[in-house]
């Protein structure tokens, strides 16, 4: 009992994110959404998408996705209901003011793995696993950091002390990470036949969050060089214009 | 009898019985004489008054989904980003916005600051520059707690907590702002009620800010009275020049809007408000840092409070410190490096509000904050007491300096 009233209580402590007193910068990477042209690649997104469902979401939410966002990252209709169905979602009440399950529905948000709050602490050592569907966002250098802690697990230093249940990550906020090890070689079998490294299944991850963080970012991005485009030619137009109206000022 | 004369005729017919065209242009329009030699830095007043319209208009189109209640803001501005169309586009408009708002409005005091433009006979339109700033920043830090993120609820928590130092009646005011005893659900309701009253209460004071600019009509980059030959009707010779830098300022606006939309916000709003995790690092947006660093660098927290204030309510009286007869630093070279210095000091001041209040951060922000005040009540007064301006031009059209022109000393 103490060992979990400890280890909660460090992970309560630890899981601040600003907490390290030295700043550790994570890996830079080159991301396909980044830049002025950016865009998510749906393969990648559909890889993240398979590492989430195989690996992160025994423990950890996307609470703001629902299945029909998934036609955004390249899957039909049909393979959006397929893949709802996988998933019993509680309904109700019936007539008889029951609940009851059902299969997923498009229109359904991804389910939680956990009831609530305090049964994931418990389930988890008393870490409570943060929903992952704003991360890329909250975090500073999100995506980068996103990917850097996952491939951050290493032996601790000489001398540095870890609570029981904990691992040592060299970029998460004080190393101590109640999360363990996940990511390593061949830890899913990509449905596309892409080999699964462990850095290459952390890439496909942190996209996947990144997209479910910022599912507009295309869209954003394209509407953004019409708009840019168009207020640069407004500059060029108003320019001339001032330019001819004001030197009627000059010939007094 | 042709189309276009019977609309005239109407129109007329209606400016007779309400003389609202007439108004306009008198206002904004062909019949307000401006000086001729207005620079572009003169274009950041149309560009305030720009984005106080977009931020209303963004404002009202986000308040028609959003919904002001603790346990649904958070999911209610996600469902702006995800599901609203162009939601995602309205609000980084507005988040965003309202950085560009201040950037402007920066610009624009500080404008004011190196013109002179304060100086009589221009003192009252000066006060209601300040009201508006003022009204601002309590528009703004209001709309921050909205998204009810984890920095929406913990700087709200400070900045309402500040309240508390007023003796007596401290506490009393701490629990009305909250409308109980912590910062909760009728905080949020409050604090999104008053997000939606005080722009409208802002367009008020710019009202009467444009009215008192017009009793003595615009200041000039000279700082002297302006002849009736050296002014040009403000439409449509100022209408053009505004557009080219509302052109510029929308080129860089809408870059960061489309492509750096969180970089002026806090990573940490995109967590939903927890008041049992306490960040360990509560900082306000970039444009309360320099008066955080003022607040911070006094171990007292009244005085603190005092400071704080304190440092913007000194701008009420700016035009009785600086008693200078000649109003543009142009003219006033001694003046003119410690304008620059003051800005540089305010920069410094924004990075220490930045950081945590400890070492050399701590240092600075107490340096800072001695040379803020030292500038206002030491530098200013003796300035206009001892600084010989440089020979002034006779007008805006013969800038020939002739040393005759020296003003009255």
């Amino acid at each position: 009992m103490r060992k979990i009233v400890l280890a909660a209580a460090a992970a309560f402590v630890l899981s601040s994110p600003v907490m390290a007193a030295e700043e550790i910068k994570p890996m830079k990477r080159t991301w396909t959404f980044d830049g002025v042209f950016g865009k998510f690649d749906k393969q990648q997104l559909q890889r993240g998408f398979q590492v989430y469902k195989e690996v992160c979401a025994s423990c950890h939410s996307v609470q703001y996705l629902a299945f029909r966002n998934l036609q955004d990252i390249g899957y039909s209709e049909d393979q959006v209901k397929v893949i709802a169905a996988e998933y019993q979602v509680q309904d109700g009440p019936d007539e008889n003011g029951d609940m009851f399950d059902r299969p997923g529905r498009a229109s359904d948000r991804i389910p939680k793995p956990f009831a609530n709050e305090q049964l994931a602490r418990a389930s988890n050592g008393g870490a409570l696993p943060p929903d992952l569907s704003l991360m890329t966002k909250a975090r500073e250098d999100g995506p980068n950091y996103v990917f850097s802690l996952m491939m951050g697990y290493t032996e601790p230093p000489k001398g540095f002390e870890i609570l029981p249940g904990m691992s040592y990550n060299t970029y998460f906020p004080g190393h101590q990470i109640g999360m363990p090890q996940q990511i390593t070689d061949d830890r899913v079998t990509y449905a596309d036949g892409t080999k699964a490294s462990a850095e290459q299944i952390a890439s496909d991850v942190t996209a996947f969050l990144h997209w479910a963080a910022e599912p507009k970012l295309e869209v954003r991005h394209a509407t953004g060089i019409r708009v840019v485009l168009f207020a640069l030619l407004f500059t060029v137009l108003a320019f001339f214009y001032k330019r001819r109206l004001w030197a009627r000022l000059e010939k007094h | 009898m042709t189309e276009k004369s019977r609309l005239l005729k109407a129109w007329e017919w209606h400016e007779q019985r309400l003389p609202i065209g007439h108004w306009l242009d008198h206002s904004l329009g062909s019949k307000y004489p401006a000086p001729k030699n207005l620079n572009y830095w003169w274009n950041f007043g149309s560009l305030a008054l720009f984005m106080l319209v977009l931020m209303i208009i963004t404002g009202v189109f986000l308040a028609m989904n959003y919904t002001a209640h603790t346990s649904m803001a958070f999911d209610s501005v996600e469902r702006i980003m995800r599901d609203v169309n162009n939601g995602w586009l309205i609000r980084y408009m507005h988040a965003n916005g309202a950085s560009f708002f201040f950037i402007v409005v920066y610009i624009h005091i500080f404008r004011g600051l190196y013109y002179g433009s304060y100086k009589p006979p221009r003192e009252v339109l000066w006060w209601m520059g300040v009201i508006i700033y003022l009204l601002m920043m309590a528009t703004a830090f209001m709309g921050y707690v909205l998204p009810w993120g984890q920095m929406s609820f913990w700087g709200a928590t400070v900045i309402t907590n500040l309240f508390s130092a007023i003796p007596g009646v401290g506490d009393a005011i701490v629990t009305l702002l909250w409308g109980g005893f912590s910062v909760d659900n009728p905080t949020l309701n409050r604090f999104f009620a008053l997000h939606y009253l005080l722009p409208f209460v802002i367009v008020g004071v710019v009202v009467l800010h444009v009215w008192a600019l017009h009793i003595p009509g615009s200041n000039n980059p000279l700082g002297i009275e302006a002849a009736p030959a050296d002014k040009i009707p403000f439409f449509p010779y100022y209408y053009a020049k505004d557009a080219v830098g509302l052109g510029v300022f929308l080129v860089v606006m809408f870059a960061v809007v489309f492509w750096l939309p969180n970089a002026m916000g806090h990573p940490l709003n995109y967590e939903k408000a927890n008041p049992l995790v306490t960040p360990p690092h509560i900082v306000p947006e970039w444009y309360y840092l320099p008066f955080y660093a003022i607040l911070r660098a006094i171990p007292d927290k009244l005085l603190g409070v005092i400071a704080m204030f304190g440092s913007i309510l000194i701008l009420f009286v700016l035009p009785w410190l600086d008693r200078h007869p000649v109003r543009s630093a142009t003219f006033r070279p001694i003046f003119k490096i410690f304008f620059w210095v003051f800005l540089a000091n305010g920069i410094m001041l924004g990075w220490c509000g930045s950081q945590l209040a400890e070492g050399l951060p701590l240092i600075l922000s107490r340096v800072g904050t001695f040379w803020y005040f030292f500038h206002f009540i030491v530098l200013l007064p003796l300035l206009s007491w001892v600084e010989t301006p440089k020979p002034l031009p006779a007008s805006i059209s013969q800038p020939v300096l002739s040393p005759a022109m020296k003003p009255a000393e």
